[in-house]
Order: structure tokens, then C-alpha cells, then sequence
């Protein structure tokens, strides 16, 4: 089932020749509006009277997840503010999140990108949708919802927890397509069986899951004990949110929307790009987009992409299940975390001199952090109450920045490994791969 | 006033057992012992022949430690002893952190180690209703 079958099935060179019209528009527009990119072209010495065609992306200066934080709150955008509708945002280093800005056309476009990703799933105008993303500045819940609205699907904003109503919900409203993350849907399935409730008996048809790393293990469980289609999906705010790439039915890699994104994959170390096939970091460049346009913006996640055409006849580039990080990031119940953020708050706290050691587990179906840190003589006491105080500080201040609930745990000093002078700071025990 | 040292112990097998290891093999004596734990940690607190000696052994192994001044009061070994030496804390308005009690007297009183926020004032009000309070000096060497 196709969304959009001349474009998801387009001609690979009618496609170049799209993407090259598209990316041409798009480097005149952030060369004329976004003060950022005109000083960066210059630099780089590139005008956008060079790009002759796709290829010549290579040519344009990279994006960084800082570049949107040095411009914060609206820097990048390449529109009057009163042209944006609405903005999301993800958390970010000590307090300050990264902020997106959306047009009309760009809210509509992204609505349609998401309902091509239901139909992914098996979506149609007699799906029954049910949300499970969190909604707010999170791209998730608002993504999904208007993706199902203009399917046309009955829609359900139920977002994200009180796991008894969703499927109480599940069960009256007849749901036939579950969006939310893996992990969550995991989460239902035990409280299904906890509440002795067979999922054969729901109308559950298709699922698309996303916002974390998962496994193709842990897509087989879900189908199993959900007894569902489970589709990978990818997306990250930056570049639009939810709708960016899915897998379908034939679950053989994701397939990008490349008439909206444009796809390459760069060695992290020489920034040099790397053939179909090979390993390395995703580059996305926005090439119709016109809240906050991204050129080159780095990613991050390391994957590959091949172009040959998919089983189910669409020809877009697909992408392989994310394999990890170019940089220290992890996802935790979806949420984005950076080691720096939470030493951030520990360094703020003043008292607590930064050793600390980043603990995260997966827990029956749920991520779990635990923030160790080491009871220095400073902020040692021979009271209890204090102690307990210190942590719940801790405790308190790092989900302040977070979102998460976070475990703090005092330990003694030197306890946290220490390789060549610098300690350890992360032990990710999710066994993912 | 007596200087009582204070060790940060993780709730994880062994731990007490160096810590007393330590302090042995240095020839620091227990004087007495007290501990304070939550589901996560605990506190030890103590009373030692060379708090010094104890702390800079500590420190040099890894622990963290401090000291901490305290009371120690020698209490009569009978009925309502510990509620009147209470009672004259109460009436001064001082509330106590913890206490622990141990013995290690020739004669037959118990004693009583107090840690307080306002350290004079207990020690004061004490004094003046008639309790003994001991000295390092009494408590080394007995």
C-alpha cells in the first residue's frame, strides 16, 4: 500500500532531478535569510549558484546540534517569526533546549510525510490510531497525531503512560495501529498479560515504533506477544521529527523520504563522504523546508544506506537500523541525554566535586539511570539527614534538566573506575546489539 | 568534648571489615561504634584511641572520614538515668541528632555519646544539672 505511489516509486534520476531543483531552492533561501549560513557559505567560499546538481552537497558546510544551540532560541530560522506556527524543542545542555520552527506548509507537509509513514504500517482512512507518543515540545505526540489526522484516520491523543487506560482504550475504541516507542509497547504487552487480556482479541493490526534504539530481537517479541506488524521509524527534531524514514512491511531497511530529505553518509573522522553500502554517519539535508532549513546537518547515528529498489517497489534510499552514536549521546525512554548535562548539574551544585559514573540498565522492558557519584570529603557528613538531602538534590536537579526520573546513588570515594586519569563515565548495560 | 570520627560506607559486602582492618593494622583501638544506614549507605561512627591517626589511615586507603566533637555523659544504670540527662537537654531546647550508648567503665555507669547542634549550650545545661561529662583523657585511658 502506497501514500503517495509517483513519488515513493519515482525514477531514481527523476528523483536526482527533484532533489537537485529542491536543494537549489533551499541554499538560496537559508544564503539569503539565515544570517548563519551566509557567513558559513562564505567561509567555505561555496555560493549557491554552485550547486549544479545533487552531488554537489558535498560542497556545503556542515550543521552541528551546537550551531542550533549558539543561535538559540530562533536564530536559524529562515522565515519571519510570524510565519511560524508552531515550535518543538528537545532538551539540551544545561537547561537551554534545541528549538525547531514550523510553517503552515511545513506542519501540512509533515502531516503527510507521517500519514506515507502509517500506510507504511498498513494505515488507511479506517485505521484506528491510537497515540501513544507523549505530546508537547516533544516531536513525537503532535508529529504522529497530525500524520493519523491526515490519513484520515480516527485518531486517539491519548499519549504517553496510564498504561490500564490505553488499553482500555484499545479494547472500546477498537485501535488498529499503536504508535509509540518499543520499549513502551513492550511495557503494554506485560500489562496485557498481566491484566489476563490476550492481544488476539484486540483489533491491534500495525505498530510504528521509534524514538529509541531497539533491536530487530526485540521487534520479533513485540510482534509476538502483540501479534502485529512492528515498524521501525525515524525521525529527530531537528530535521522534522517523526516521518523522516520507515521501514515497511518487508522490513529490509528504512526508506527515506527523500523528496523532503536529503541522504548521505560521511566518515565521522575525515568528514569525506562514503559510498552506498559503507558504514558511517547519517547527514540529513532539509530540502523543502522553510520554518528552520538544515544543510548537512550531522546526526550523528551511524548507519548505511543502500538505493537498490525495495521488495516493495519503492525505489527512496533506505537506511539500516541505527548501529550507535558518532558522539556520546543516549537515549533513554526515548529521551536524549547527554553525560555532559548531567555533570553539568553536578558542577552547578558546587559542593559535589564531579565524580560520578552514568549507569544505564534496561530493566525488564524500561530503561533505568542511575547517576553514581563519589561522597567526597567536602560534602561527607556524619548525619544521615543531610546525606540523604545531598541525594535528593541530585536527584531532584538532574530530573529538572532531563525529564527523566534518575537514580542517585552516593558511593565511595575512587570506587568509580579510572582509565589512564579519567574516569569511566557511562556503562550502557542495554544490551542492543 | 570528645572527638568522635565519622567513615561514608557503601552498603556493599567487605566494607566494614576494612575499615576495622585498617584501623587495626595502624593499632588504632575501638572505643566504641555506632552505625547509621539507609538502604543505600551507611555511617560509622566511632570513638578511637588516635582520631588523627584513624583519619589519616582512612583517608590514605580511600574512605572519606571526618571528625565530629560529641558528648559523652556517664549515666547512672538505673531506671530513668537516660530520661534525665534527656530532660535537661529538652528544657535547654536542644534536640539531638542521634546518640549511642556503650560501656567501658571500671565502675558501673553507662555512658551516653550525644551529638548535638549547638555543642556548649548541651554541654552547659548538663554540667549545671549535676551530669558527669567525660574528658579524652577519661576515655583513652581507662
Amino acid at each position: 500500500m502506497y501514500w503517495n505511489k509517483d513519488i515513493e516509486c519515482m525514477d531514481r534520476e527523476q528523483l536526482r532531478a527533484l532533489q537537485t531543483k529542491k536543494l537549489q531552492a533551499t541554499v538560496k533561501k537559508v544564503y539569503e535569510n539565515v544570517p548563519f549560513y551566509k557567513k558559513a557559505f562564505d567561509e567555505k567560499g561555496v555560493k549557491p549558484e554552485d550547486i549544479k546538481s545533487v552531488d554537489d552537497v558535498k560542497l556545503l558546510p556542515f550543521t552541528l546540534k551546537q550551531d542550533l544551540r549558539d543561535n538559540y532560541p530562533f536564530g536559524l530560522f529562515a522565515v519571519p517569526q510570524d510565519e511560524i506556527c508552531r515550535v518543538h524543542a528537545s532538551s539540551g545542555t544545561t537547561g537551554k533546549p534545541t528549538v525547531v520552527g514550523y510553517t503552515k506548509r511545513d506542519i501540512k507537509n509533515w502531516g503527510d510525510l507521517m500519514a506515507r509513514t502509517f500506510t507504511f504500517a498498513g494505515g488507511c482512512k479506517q485505521s484506528v490510531i491510537q497515540v501513544a507518543y507523549g505530546y508537547g515540545l516533544f516531536t513525537g505526540g503532535l508529529g504522529a497525531h497530525y500524520g493519523a489526522e491526515a490519513l484520515g484516520a480516527m485518531t486517539i491523543p491519548v499519549s504517553g503512560g496510564n498504561t490500564k487506560r490505553q488499553i482500555m482504550l484499545m479494547q472500546d475504541f477498537g485501535t488498529t495501529l499503536l504508535a509509540c516507542t518499543p520499549s513502551y509497547a513492550l511495557y503494554l504487552a506485560e500489562t496485557m498479560e498481566e491484566m489476563g487480556i490476550d492481544p488476539k482479541s484486540l483489533k491491534l493490526k500495525g505498530g510504528v515504533f521509534g524514538a529509541e534504539p531497539w533491536t530487530e530481537a526485540m521487534r520479533t517479541e513485540i510482534e509476538q506477544r502483540l501479534d502485529l506488524l512492528a515498524i521501525d521509524i525515524y525521525g529527530l527534531s531537528e530535521i522534522m521529527g517523526p516521518g523522516v524514514a520507515a521501514d515497511c512491511e518487508y522490513k529490509k531497511g528504512l526508506h527515506i523520504s527523500e523528496d523532503f530529505f536529503l541522504a548521505e553518509i560521511i566518515d565521522p573522522e575525515t568528514l569525506e563522504p562514503v559510498p552506498y553500502g559503507e558504514k558511517g554517519e547519517l547527514v540529513i539535508t532539509t530540502i523543502d523546508k522553510d520554518g528552520i532549513p538544515l544543510i548537512r546537518y550531522r546526526t550523528r547515528d551511524i548507519t548505511s544506506l543502500s538505493i537498490d529498489t525495495c521488495d516493495c517497489g519503492r525505489t527512496m534510499a533506505r537506511m539500516g537500523k541505527v548501529l550507535g552514536r558518532s558522539d556520546d549521546m543516549l537515549i533513554i525512554r526515548g529521551v536524549n541525554v547527554f553525560p555532559s548535562q548531567i555533570e553539568g548539574v553536578l558542577v552547578e551544585m558546587a559542593e559535589v566535586e564531579p565524580h560520578y559514573q552514568i549507569v544505564v540498565d534496561r530493566v525488564g522492558n524500561t530503561d533505568t539511570l542511575e547517576v553514581q557519584v563519589e561522597v567526597s570529603a567536602d560534602i561527607f557528613s556524619d548525619e544521615v539527614k543531610r546525606l540523604e538531602a545531598l541525594q535528593r538534590k541530585i536527584g531532584t536537579e538532574i530530573q529538572t534538566v532531563l525529564n527523566i526520573g534518575v537514580q542517585v546513588t552516593l558511593v565511595e570515594p575512587k570506587t568509580i573506575a579510572r582509565s589512564e586519569g579519567k574516569a569511566k563515565r557511562v556503562i550502557d548495560r542495554r544490551q542492543l546489539k | 568534648m570528645i572527638k568522635q570520627i565519622s567513615v561514608f560506607v557503601e552498603n556493599k559486602k567487605g566494607r566494614l571489615a576494612k575499615i576495622t582492618e585498617v584501623l587495626g593494622q595502624g593499632g588504632v583501638d575501638l572505643v566504641a561504634l555506632s552505625i547509621a544506614d539507609t538502604t543505600n549507605f551507611g555511617i560509622m561512627r566511632c570513638i578511637v584511641s588516635d582520631p588523627e591517626k584513624a583519619i589519616t589511615l582512612l583517608k590514605n586507603n580511600g574512605f572519606t572520614a571526618s571528625t565530629t566533637e560529641v558528648i559523652v555523659a556517664e549515666v547512672t544504670d538505673q531506671p530513668g538515668g537516660l530520661a534525665q540527662v534527656l530532660g535537661l537537654l529538652d528544657e535547654a531546647d536542644i534536640s539531638v541528632e542521634y546518640l549511642y550508648s556503650f560501656v567501658r567503665t571500671p565502675n558501673e555507669n553507662a555512658l551516653i555519646l550525644f551529638r548535638v547542634e549547638d555543642i556548649d549550650t548541651a554541654m552547659k545545661s548538663l554540667q549545671k544539672g549535676g551530669v558527669k561529662l567525660l574528658c579524652e583523657q577519661d576515655l583513652y585511658h581507662i
